[in-house]
C-alpha cells in the first residue's frame, strides 16, 4: 500500500473506521488512494466492508473515526446531494413511476438545467448505452440488462467525475454480465471518468479493474493490479480468494538466498519462493496455481521440482480439462490443462508424477 | 439418417403448424382451449366448493338481507292493500286541490276501513301516511273507532224490521250450502277439528252480490283470523249495508223471484228496505274528522296508492309529492340534504386528518428496525383491541367543557376558564373522535406500501443531487400514493357510514346520516325512509369509489404485496 501518500490522489481514504453498533468495527482503519481516471474494484465476501466503504464516500453512512477526501477536500461532512457522485445501485434503484426519460432528467431538473438542455443531455446518455429508442418506457417494462444500462446511464447523464458501482450486475445473467463488464470499462475510459466498484465476483474484479482491493474483515488484505493479485497474493487469504488454488501445509525447513525448502506434512519436501515466511521452524501453507502444475515430462521446464501423485477424478470441461490427484496427502489438488490436440486425458487411479517451478510456489502465511 | 429424418418432420409439422390457421388444436386433434377448459374444470370446481359455504352464508344472511332491505326504499303495498277499493274508486277523482273525491269514494273507504279495523290494519295505514302527512295516523284510528256507527243505521233497521236478522244463525241459512250447514252443525269445537270452511250456496252470489262477497271476508275472518264458530257470529254491520245496497240495486227484480230459506223475511226486508233511512258517507265521515272533508288526506291517499313509490327517495332528499309532481319542501322542514352534505364534509376531513396524523408514523414505522417497529405497531394496534364503546367513551371524558382537555388548556393558560372549548357534542368532536378511531386503517396500507419502496431509491435520488426534500417529493412520495389511496378508501368509506362515534359525541350537529337512518329504524320505524337514506349512501359510496377507480385507478391501490 505504497500509494496511499500519492500527491495525485483524486479520492482518499485516510485511517477510515466504521462501527454501527459501537462494539465491532466493520471497517478497520483502512487508508486508500485513488489517483483521477483509476477504475478501482473492492472486492471481497459478504460482511468484509467493502459495501459500508462505498456508502461512506457516497455519503449514505458517516465514518466513525477519519477522513474521507474527494480531490483533497474532505468531505465527511458534505450531504450526499452535494458531493457530486454518481451511483448505480444493485437492485437499479430506477424510479419506477418515471419513464426512462424522466429517470435521467431527474439529476439535470435538480441541478435546474433548462429544458431543451436537459433533452439533449438525456439522449446523448442514452445513446451512450444504446438505448437511444427507450425513453419513453417506464422501468418496469424493461429487462434486467436494460435496466442496468439505464442505471447506468442515469449515474453518468450529470457528468460526474467519481461513479460509484454497488454490485451492479449481480442479478443479470452470465452472458449479460460479461457483456456489460466490457461496456462499463469502455464507458469509464472513454470519459476518464474514476469509478470505484464493488463486486464479490472475482472475475468481473480481474477483468474490469484497474486495481483491486481485496477486503477481508475490515481490511484490505491486498491493493494491487489483477495480474499481480492473481501471480503474486500477499497472504493465503487473497491466494484463496482469488482463483482456483492448491494448498499444501508444511513447515519451513530452512530459508536461503530466494528460496526456501518446506517440510510438507503429508511427507516430501519442496521448493517454494519465502512471501511472508521470515525463518526456519514456522508453519507455513504452499500455493500452487492449478495451471502452473505440469504432467507431461517433456513439457516440463527444466528444474521443476517434482512429486508423486494419483488421479482421482478427471472433469472435461470444454477448453480445458480438470483433474483432481491426491498429493502429499491431500485429495484436494487441482490440475487445470489445456484442451489441445496432443494433450493426454488422465484416467482416474492412475499413478503420475507432477512438477512445477520453484517461483510459481509461493510459501505463505498459515 | 434417422437425426436427419427426425429434423425434417419436425420442421415440417412446424411449417404446417405455421400454415393451419383455424384455432390451435392439442394433441388428440381436440381444440386447445377445449382441452384446457376440460383440464381446469376440476380444479374450478374444487375452487368452488371451497368456497361455497362462505359464499352461501353471505348471501343469505348479508346480501338477501340488504337486498330486502332496499326493496323497501320502492315498495308500497300496504295503502293499495288496505284500501283496495278505495284508491280503485278515487281513480275517478281529479285531485285537484280544493276539491274532494265523489260519494263512491266514500263509501267505498268505509267499506275498506270497517274490514281493516276489524283486522286491526288500519292503524298501520295511518301511521305509513303520517309520514307523507302529519294527522293522517290519528285521522284513521279516529275512523276505525268511528265506522262501527256507520253501518249501525242499516243494522238497526234491518233488526228492527224482523227480529230474524239479528241472528247469525239465519244468515247462514241463507247464505251458506246445505253441506257446509250439515257440516257446521255437527262439528264440535272441543274435539279439535278443524272447523268446515264456508261454502256460499249456490247461485246465491247472483242474487245478492255484495252481500255475498262481504260475507264471504266476513266468513274468512271470523273462521281463520278470530276462530270462532261462524254459524253463531252475528254478521258485522258492513253486511247489512251491502244487504240494503242489494235489495235496493240492480239486482232487487232478481230477489223478488227468489224463493230459497228466509225468503219470506227477504220479501219483506226488500219492501222495507226503499223506505230505509239512508246514510251520506260524505257526511258521516266529516263529522268523524273534518280533514275527510278536505283534499290533503284524498291527494295523500291517491300520491301513493301505487305499488311502487319513489316518495321516500323524495323524502330523502328534501323532497315531497304534490298535486303537480315533485317538488322541494318549504326551506325549513329541509334536514337530509344537509346531513349527507355534513356527512360527507366531515368524512373528508377525518380521511385528511387521518393521512396527515398517519403519513408521518408509518414511515418511522416502515424505517425503523424491525424490533422497534414491532413494538411501534403494537401501540398502532392497540386502539383494535379496545372496545370501540370504551374508546368513544374515553373521548367523552377527555374532551367535555370541564374534561381533561379543557383543564389542561386552562391550567396552561391558553384558554380562559370562562371560555372553555366546546369540544365535544359537535362536530369537532366527531372529528376528534372518528380521526382517532379510523387512524389504523390509514398506517396500516400506508405501512405496508412503504414497507415495500426500497431505501435505495431515496439514496439514488440523493446521489443524483436532490435535497432531502425533493427526493421525498418526487421520489418517495408517489410511491407511497397507493398506500394513501388504499387508505383513503378505507377510511372515507368506514367514515361515511359510521354510527356509534357520532351518537356519542356528535350532539346534534356532529351526528351523521346513518344516526338519522339508525333513528328511523329503531325509532320512528319509518323503515322505507331508511332503505332509500341507505340506498342513497350506498350509491354515493361506489360512485365515488367509481370516480376513484377513474381517477386514481384501482389498480393503483396496495394493502401491501
Amino acid at each position: 500500500m505504497a500509494d496511499t501518500s500519492a500527491t495525485n490522489a483524486f479520492v482518499e481514504f485516510e485511517r477510515v473506521q466504521k462501527s454501527y453498533d459501537g462494539e465491532n468495527l466493520v471497517v478497520k482503519d483502512l487508508n486508500l488512494s485513488m489517483p483521477k481516471g483509476e477504475f478501482l474494484t473492492m472486492l471481497g465476501p459478504s460482511g468484509s466492508g467493502k459495501t459500508t466503504c462505498l456508502m461512506m464516500l457516497a455519503g449514505f453512512e458517516t465514518a466513525t473515526h477519519g477522513d474521507i477526501r474527494l480531490d483533497g477536500k474532505s468531505i465527511n461532512n458534505i450531504p450526499p446531494h452535494k458531493r457530486g457522485i454518481g451511483m448505480v445501485f444493485q437492485n437499479y434503484a430506477l424510479f419506477p413511476h418515471m419513464t426512462v426519460a424522466e429517470n435521467l432528467a431527474f439529476p439535470l431538473e435538480v441541478r435546474k438545467i433548462g429544458k431543451s438542455e436537459r433533452e439533449k443531455q438525456v439522449k446523448i446518455a442514452l445513446d451512450r448505452v444504446q438505448m437511444g429508442d427507450f425513453g419513453g418506457r417506464r422501468p418496469a417494462q424493461l429487462s434486467g440488462g436494460q435496466q442496468q444500462r439505464v442505471a447506468l446511464a442515469r449515474a453518468l447523464v450529470f457528468e460526474p467525475e467519481l461513479v460509484l458501482m454497488d454490485e451492479p450486475l449481480g442479478a443479470l445473467d452470465k452472458q449479460l454480465r460479461e457483456t456489460l463488464q466490457f461496456e462499463i470499462t469502455h464507458l469509464a475510459h472513454e470519459l476518464g471518468i474514476t469509478v470505484v466498484y464493488v463486486t464479490h465476483d472475482q472475475t468481473e474484479a480481474l477483468t474490469m479493474s484497474d486495481r483491486v482491493a481485496v477486503f477481508e474483515n475490515g481490511r484490505i488484505q491486498q491493493l494491487a493490479p489483477p495480474d499481480l493479485l492473481y501471480e503474486e497474493p500477499e497472504n493465503s487469504f487473497v491466494a484463496q480468494f482469488i482463483g482456483e488454488n492448491n494448498t499444501l501445509e508444511g513447515v519451513v525447513k530452512e530459508i536461503k538466498g530466494g528460496t526456501c525448502i518446506v517440510q510438507l506434512d503429508g511427507g516430501g519436501l519442496i521448493e517454494a519462493k519465502p512471501i511472508n515466511v521470515t525463518k526456519a521452524g514456522e508453519r507455513t501453507r504452499v500455493s500452487i496455481r492449478p495451471e502452473r502444475v505440469e504432467f507431461n515430462k517433456d513439457r516440463m521446464a527444466e528444474g521443476a521440482h517434482t512429486l508423486k501423485a494419483e488421479v482421482l477424478e478427471f472433469v472435461y470441461m470444454g477448453d480445458i480439462f480438470r483433474t483432481r490427484l491426491r498429493v502429499a496427502g491431500t485429495d484436494n489438488f487441482i490440475i487445470k490443462t489445456r484442451n489441445a490436440p496432443d494433450q493426454v486425458r488422465l484416467k482416474p487411479g492412475q499413478q503420475i508424477e507432477i512438477g512445477w517451478l520453484a517461483e510459481d510456489c509461493r510459501a505463505l502465511d498459515a | 439418417m434417422s437425426d436427419v429424418n427426425n429434423a425434417t418432420t419436425a420442421l415440417d409439422a412446424e411449417r404446417a403448424e405455421k400454415e393451419y390457421s383455424g384455432p390451435m388444436l392439442a394433441a388428440d386433434g381436440t381444440p386447445l382451449k377445449r382441452s384446457l377448459n376440460r383440464a381446469l374444470r376440476r380444479q374450478k370446481l374444487r375452487a368452488l366448493l371451497l368456497i361455497a359455504p362462505l359464499l352461501i352464508f353471505v348471501l343469505v344472511t348479508f346480501i338477501a338481507p340488504i337486498a330486502d332491505m332496499l326493496f323497501r326504499s320502492v315498495e308500497n303495498e300496504i295503502v293499495q292493500d288496505t284500501l283496495p277499493r278505495t284508491t280503485e274508486a278515487l281513480e275517478q277523482w281529479s285531485g285537484e286541490d280544493g276539491t274532494t273525491p265523489d260519494a263512491p269514494v266514500y263509501k267505498a273507504l268505509y267499506q275498506d276501513i270497517y274490514i281493516a279495523q276489524e283486522r286491526k290494519l288500519h292503524t298501520r295505514l295511518g301511521s305509513r301516511l303520517n309520514y307523507e302527512l302529519t294527522g293522517a295516523s290519528s285521522l284513521f284510528r279516529k275512523s276505525g273507532r268511528g265506522v262501527d256507527d256507520i253501518g249501525e243505521v242499516y243494522q238497526d233497521q234491518f233488526e228492527d224490521l224482523n227480529e230474524f236478522w239479528k241472528k247469525g244463525e239465519n244468515w247462514n241459512e241463507v247464505l251458506g250450502s246445505d253441506a257446509w250447514l250439515a257440516q257446521i252443525k255437527d262439528w264440535d269445537k272441543s274435539a279439535g277439528t278443524p272447523q268446515p270452511a264456508f261454502e256460499m250456496r249456490d247461485g246465491i252470489a247472483d242474487i245478492f252480490p255484495q252481500t255475498a262477497g262481504y260475507y264471504m271476508i266476513f266468513a274468512d275472518f271470523v273462521q281463520n283470523e278470530d276462530e270462532d264458530n261462524l254459524y253463531k257470529e252475528d254478521p258485522w254491520p258492513l253486511i247489512y249495508s251491502a244487504f240494503y245496497d242489494d235489495l235496493t240495486g240492480d239486482t232487487a227484480s232478481v230477489i223478488a223471484s227468489y224463493s230459497g230459506p228466509g225468503a219470506t223475511e227477504i220479501a219483506e226486508a226488500a219492501a222495507a228496505a226503499t223506505g230505509f233511512e239512508t246514510v251520506d258517507y260524505k257526511e258521516a265521515f266529516t263529522k268523524i274528522d273534518k280533514d275527510w272533508g278536505a283534499s290533503p288526506i284524498w291527494g295523500t291517499i291517491r300520491a301513493y296508492s301505487p305499488r311502487f313509490t319513489n316518495g321516500y327517495f323524495l323524502n330523502s332528499i328534501d323532497m315531497q309529492k304534490s298535486a303537480d309532481g315533485a317538488e322541494f319542501r318549504p326551506e325549513n322542514e329541509r334536514i337530509y340534504g344537509t346531513l349527507f352534505l355534513r356527512t360527507l364534509f366531515m368524512s373528508v376531513c377525518i380521511t385528511l386528518s387521518c393521512i396527515l396524523l398517519g403519513y408521518p408514523v408509518a414511515w418511522i414505522l416502515a424505517n425503523l428496525p424491525a424490533r422497534t417497529a414491532n413494538l411501534l405497531m403494537i401501540l398502532v394496534l392497540l386502539p383494535f383491541w379496545t372496545s370501540l364503546l370504551v374508546r368513544t367513551s374515553a373521548w367523552k371524558v377527555m374532551l367535555q367543557q370541564q374534561g381533561v382537555v379543557n383543564d389542561t388548556l386552562v391550567w396552561l393558560g391558553v384558554v380562559a376558564d370562562d371560555s372553555r372549548l366546546a369540544l365535544i357534542n359537535n362536530q369537532t368532536g366527531t372529528i376528534i373522535a372518528m380521526t382517532h378511531i379510523l387512524l389504523p386503517f390509514m398506517i396500516l396500507p400506508l405501512y405496508s406500501v412503504m414497507k415495500t419502496v426500497p431505501p435505495s431509491y431515496l439514496r439514488a435520488a440523493k446521489s443524483l443531487g436532490a435535497t432531502n426534500w425533493t427526493a421525498f417529493w418526487r421520489v418517495y412520495f408517489p410511491q407511497s400514493v397507493p398506500g394513501i389511496g388504499a387508505g383513503s378508501i378505507l377510511v372515507f368509506i368506514l367514515s361515511i357510514g359510521y354510527y356509534i362515534t357520532p351518537e356519542i359525541v356528535g350532539g346534534t350537529t356532529g351526528t351523521f346520516i346513518s344516526n338519522r337512518i339508525a333513528y328511523h329504524i329503531s325509532s320512528s320505524l319509518n323503515w322505507g325512509l331508511a332503505a332509500a337514506l341507505g340506498a342513497i349512501l350506498l350509491a354515493v359510496v361506489l360512485g365515488l369509489y367509481y370516480a376513484y377507480d377513474k381517477i386514481v385507478g384501482i389498480d393503483n391501490v396496495k394493502l401491501g404485496g
